[in-house]
């Protein structure tokens, strides 16, 4: 198989190596700075880094710049793009500028609805979706061509990243949205938290069963929880995430629920690294860089990868 | 109708003298307006206004009416929705640079202005447009604006946008 990014991460994939992505939101800060004194601990421990795009709805530093200044400096980026803020001139665009600054792969997302943002008033502009953004970003790639057939040389070559939700399988459960994923153009899933891996198991099963697993990387999301309180609030308010009682009555047991917290995230890492059909694991968690370097670090992992 | 719009704009003066009629009429109703319920109003209500702006200025329910400050020429129906004033692209004969057939939005809205007592109003900045208003009742929102305290910003920050805030809580569209 021909590499289709430049990227490090896909040639982790490629080898079947476990890879570990993290995530950092950028900053409310005007300078680079700022970005690497919350990303610079993942340095040389997560293979990439998720640069989060507008997440909450709320105005930050933009995250194609967010995502250049890691780049610039050793860090590997994945770009989130969202399809609220931006009409498909822009988007088609952005793709391009990020490919030219060394950015190798995004992740195509929808976008939280301004609603919830600090701008409610906002129009959101929603002109292609995800999935259209997918095929954009793979025509631009693969044929070199913009949708209008205008060509571009040359053409950005980017890692395309879609976003996924484990659930428990019901009998008559197929995978038809992760078929039209990989139709539309993605090569990887990172996926929303994931904390029951007896039901991500069952899950993996079912996309084995349909050939899915063969066709596209999972990348299971994780993450060092804060507290008990936080895991309850986002099993209430994050779509798509069950953090089963067991793993909270862990954390409200605990003496220091934080540090448990990071505990439980790399036995996570530990148990996902053997199971068959996770091509990896991805760190999330909001102003938990430096959590998550330390599970990154602790899980032995690296060490392991590099001796086999 | 285009044509319409356009004779709406000639008459900016008359609708004007309506509009600071019927405006403080709606204020007065206000307690029964209130009584009956903004709620289970609003959907009656828009319609009407709908139906009435539809017709007079090709009305696209933004939800926030500029007219009174814009000549009696709806700035929603710009191509571009500029609220505050025309672009470059206006053509020497005054058309616009987007739909060559229709006159600009702004030229006329300069023209009705002229017409108008308080035309001077054009030269008010118009905020960005509340998306979330969009479809609602321009008339019930002045009432309330009008009738109801402001309320006390959410955040710090946060602009203390009054029965916009309101309204778009109430009845998420």
């Amino acid at each position: 198989m021909t590499h289709r990014s430049a990227g490090r991460l896909e040639a982790l994939l490629l080898r079947r190596a476990f890879v570990m992505t993290a995530e950092t939101s950028p900053p409310d800060a005007a300078s680079a700075e700022s970005v690497l004194d919350r990303a610079s601990c993942l340095k040389g421990l997560a293979d990439a880094v998720n640069v989060t795009d507008g997440a909450g709805a709320r105005a930050h530093m933009s995250a194609i710049a967010c995502a250049a200044i890691l780049a610039q400096h050793g860090i590997e980026p994945v770009l989130q793009f969202t399809v609220r803020d931006r009409n498909r001139l822009a988007l088609q665009g952005d793709l391009i500028g990020a490919a030219a600054l060394g950015i190798p792969n995004i992740l195509c997302l929808h976008g939280d609805d301004p609603k919830n943002g600090d701008q409610p008033e906002t129009k959101p502009v929603y002109d292609i979706d995800s999935r259209t953004l997918m095929t954009t970003a793979r025509r631009l790639r693969e044929e070199g061509l913009l949708p209008s057939g205008r060509p571009v040389a040359p053409a950005p070559r980017l890692l395309i990243g879609a976003a996924d939700a484990p659930q428990d399988p019901k009998p008559e459960w197929k995978p038809d949205g992760l078929k039209a994923k990989i139709e539309a153009g993605a090569d990887f899933v990172q996926t929303q938290y994931c904390f029951d891996l007896a039901m991500l198991r069952r899950y993996l099963a079912r996309l084995s069963d349909h050939g899915i697993l063969e066709r596209l990387y999972v990348i299971v999301g994780i993450g060092p929880i804060a507290s008990a309180k936080s895991a309850r609030w986002m099993n209430e308010h994050l779509f798509g995430v069950t953090i089963p009682e067991a793993v909270i009555a862990r954390l409200e047991a605990a003496s220091d629920q934080w540090a448990e917290g990071r505990k439980i995230c790399v036995e996570l890492l530990q148990e996902l690294s053997e199971i068959d059909g996770v091509a990896g694991a991805h760190l999330m968690g909001p102003r938990q860089e430096p959590a998550i370097a330390e599970a990154i670090a602790e899980s032995g992992l690296l060490k392991k990868r590099q001796a086999a | 109708m285009y044509s319409v719009r356009l004779s709406s704009i000639r008459h900016a003066r008359a609708l004007e003298v309506f509009y600071n009629a019927f405006e403080p009429a709606m204020v007065l109703l206000a307690p029964l307006l209130k009584r009956v319920g903004y709620g289970r109003l609003e959907r009656p209500v828009a319609a009407v206004e709908r139906t009435v702006k539809g017709f007079l200025f090709d009305c696209q329910m933004c939800g926030q009416c500029a007219l009174s400050s814009t000549g009696m020429s709806c700035p929603m129906n710009c191509p571009k929705s500029l609220r505050n004033g025309p672009c470059g692209g206006v053509r020497e004969n005054g058309h616009c640079e987007v739909k060559p057939e229709m006159k600009c939005v702004w030229v006329q809205a300069w023209e009705g202005s002229r017409r108008m007592r308080t035309g001077a109003k054009i030269l008010d900045v118009q905020k960005p447009v509340d998306n979330r208003l969009k479809g609602r009742s321009s008339w019930l929102k002045v009432v309330r604006d009008k009738t109801e305290p402001a309320e006390t910003p959410a955040k710090p920050g946060g602009k203390p946008a009054a029965g916009a805030v309101k309204t778009g809580a109430k009845a998420p569209t």
